[in-house]
């Protein structure tokens, strides 16, 4: 065929310009980041003196000793943890509940119930923050776990992923059920949700992914130190850049935040692209 | 259509006929957690930030009833004209690159190479970062006289400009980390669109000797138009509500010219506790975002229906 023998020749100067150009931005993608790491890899004087220096021998890994010793950024991480983990699990339970009832059952008011959760998609965090902010004054409820987990509850995506998953299962299989006299919930739970994990993993992914990287609410919510998340933790740590304890002190913090989610990704890589592209087309 | 399903229960004698699927106010129950959380933390909220838009508002309760001030404050104040300036003008930045960039990595690692599956994990790995690092990592590449920038500039005899205190660029360096951020998104969306061209549209087409500009100009971008309308609305969508990275990037200076709605928001609200005319700046913002999200509503209707 033409294109294999086109293949065969060799490459063009078309295709060499674009490789090139490839190359160009994969470079500029990697640059900063592995730049960060040597900058924390850094003896925090020497990079005063030279900040050339980051780019030859010696490297130290003591910010990452400093870092581990005398940072916040061990709390951070568990309360990232926390809040995520919790979001995510509770998302999962309260989504597959929702998404069954409104696939599967009947009861008054359903269409017109689950129609004003489709509009709760469209809602951005933004037009909603302030009144929230509020009411969780009202509930004594800011600098709390609770306080972390609860807004991200309330989104609207997973009972419309799961409802949708759950109308994609042949009905055959819970009428069965249902005509062998197991309840409902007993439905629910031996015969579709099994059914339903990748739709599970994809939504779980999202939200946990979603928490752990959430910033804005946190930032109004979680005003102790203690109570920081880890994003919130990050930035904190920035606000005074030029007098902080060094360059590559908090480069080392940074590496540290960073590197969890990064190698949590190298290894489930499939399903985030999966998750994240599907959620985003919806 | 299949008549009523109906099952038999109770006990022996009695047994009576129920239609599995009646309407049973029993089965609210699956919905009734979810929707109390809905109600109380999305829907309740949504109307309350219109209430006490209207109102002289502080941190716990929405104080004096002042009509239309908090609007006309708003409108008054140059700040927020900027900052909504700002929102578009960021917007204007970065969706344009993040759907050609996206597009043209796309069409160049669409195939089943090892250095391209690499390539590919390596362009989505900035996306699973959070913002807080990602602006870590660009101050210090900005940072002037020994940032990696100045010395890339200096390696070529040059002077880099102050990215992020210049007037001119700073708008221009935040959208640059944010291209850096997001390019991983609409890059998968493209990839996946041209998975799902029929591969035998292109062997007709090398039947036909096509070269590969007619083939990629005829065949592969009217395919995935529809996925390029879609990219863009979601990076509208998602571009619009810029916030971590000019609050902790620039602080929305110099002169307010980073700044955009959500920060003026978070100033206003959070900062100056000024909760009724943050609230109103909130609802100004609702109502662009919902124009955005409307557009894509009714395109992608039409491209259905056609």
């Amino acid at each position: 065929m033409a294109s294999h023998s086109a293949e065969i020749r060799g490459r063009s100067f078309g295709d060499r310009l674009l490789f090139g150009l490839v190359i160009l931005l994969a470079l500029a993608m990697a640059g900063p980041v592995l730049y960060v790491i040597a900058l924390s890899l850094k003896d925090n004087k020497e990079l005063m003196v030279d900040p050339h220096s980051v780019f030859h021998m010696p490297y130290t890994i003591k910010n990452y000793i400093d870092t581990i010793g005398t940072s916040n950024v061990f709390s951070w991480v568990l309360n990232s943890f926390i809040v995520a983990g919790g979001l995510t699990v509770l998302t999962l339970i309260l989504s597959s509940l929702a998404g069954y009832g409104f696939a599967r059952l009947n009861f008054p008011g359903r269409d017109a119930l689950f129609v004003i959760v489709l509009l709760g998609l469209a809602v951005p965090e933004q037009a909603v923050l302030i009144a929230r902010h509020q009411i969780f004054s009202w509930l004594g409820l800011h600098n709390t776990y609770p306080g972390l987990i609860l807004p991200g509850l309330s989104s609207a995506f997973g009972v419309f992923l799961m409802t949708q998953y759950f109308r994609a299962i042949p009905k055959e299989l819970d009428e069965a059920a249902i005509l062998d006299n197991a309840s409902r919930f007993r439905v629910f739970w031996k015969v579709l949700l099994p059914l339903t994990v990748p739709a599970q993993a994809t939504l779980g992914i999202f939200t946990f992914l979603g928490a752990w990287n959430d910033y804005f609410w946190p930032l109004i919510s979680a005003t102790k130190k203690e109570m920081f998340t880890l994003t919130v933790g990050i930035a904190s740590t920035q606000q005074n850049f030029a007098q902080s304890q060094g360059i590559g002190f908090l480069m080392a913090q940074a590496v540290f935040a960073g590197a969890p989610i990064l190698i949590i990704y190298l290894f489930f890589q499939k399903y985030i692209v999966t998750a994240v592209s599907g959620a985003a087309v919806r | 259509m299949a008549e009523p399903l109906t099952a038999t229960a109770g006990n022996g004698s009695r047994a009576k006929s129920v239609d599995i699927y009646a309407p049973q106010w029993r089965n609210f129950l699956f919905v009734a957690p979810y929707l109390f959380i809905f109600a109380a933390f999305l829907v309740f909220p949504l109307f309350w930030g219109v209430w006490l838009s209207f109102h002289k508002a502080d941190t716990f309760s929405s104080g004096r009833f002042i009509g239309f001030d908090n609007y006309v404050r708003l409108f008054r104040d140059g700040i927020f004209l900027q900052s909504i300036w700002n929102t578009f003008y960021f917007v204007f930045l970065t969706v344009p690159a993040l759907a050609l960039i996206g597009l043209f990595l796309a069409l160049c690692l669409n195939r089943q190479t090892r250095s391209a599956a690499v390539l590919r994990t390596l362009f989505f790995s900035s996306s699973v970062l959070s913002v807080t690092i990602v602006t870590l990592i660009w101050r210090i590449v900005y940072i002037p006289d020994m940032g990696l920038l100045s010395m890339i500039y200096g390696f070529f005899g040059a002077k880099a400009p102050a990215f992020l205190s210049d007037p001119d660029l700073a708008m221009i360096g935040i959208a640059i980390a944010t291209v850096w951020w997001c390019i991983g998104l609409p890059m998968m969306l493209f990839l996946s669109a041209l998975q799902q061209i029929p591969q035998d549209i292109y062997e007709a087409a090398a039947l036909d000797n096509a070269n590969r500009w007619q083939t990629l100009r005829s065949i592969t971008l009217p395919s995935i138009k529809r996925t390029f309308v879609l990219v863009v609305i979601i990076q509208i969508v998602f571009q619009f509500q810029l916030f971590g990275q000019a609050w902790l990037m620039t602080k929305g200076g110099p002169n307010n010219l980073t700044k955009p709605i959500v920060l003026y928001i978070y100033n206003t609200a959070f900062q100056r506790w000024d909760i009724g005319m943050g609230a109103a700046a909130s609802e100004i913002l609702f109502l662009l975002i919902l124009v955005a999200a409307m557009a894509q509503f009714l395109l992608t209707r039409r491209k259905a229906d056609a």
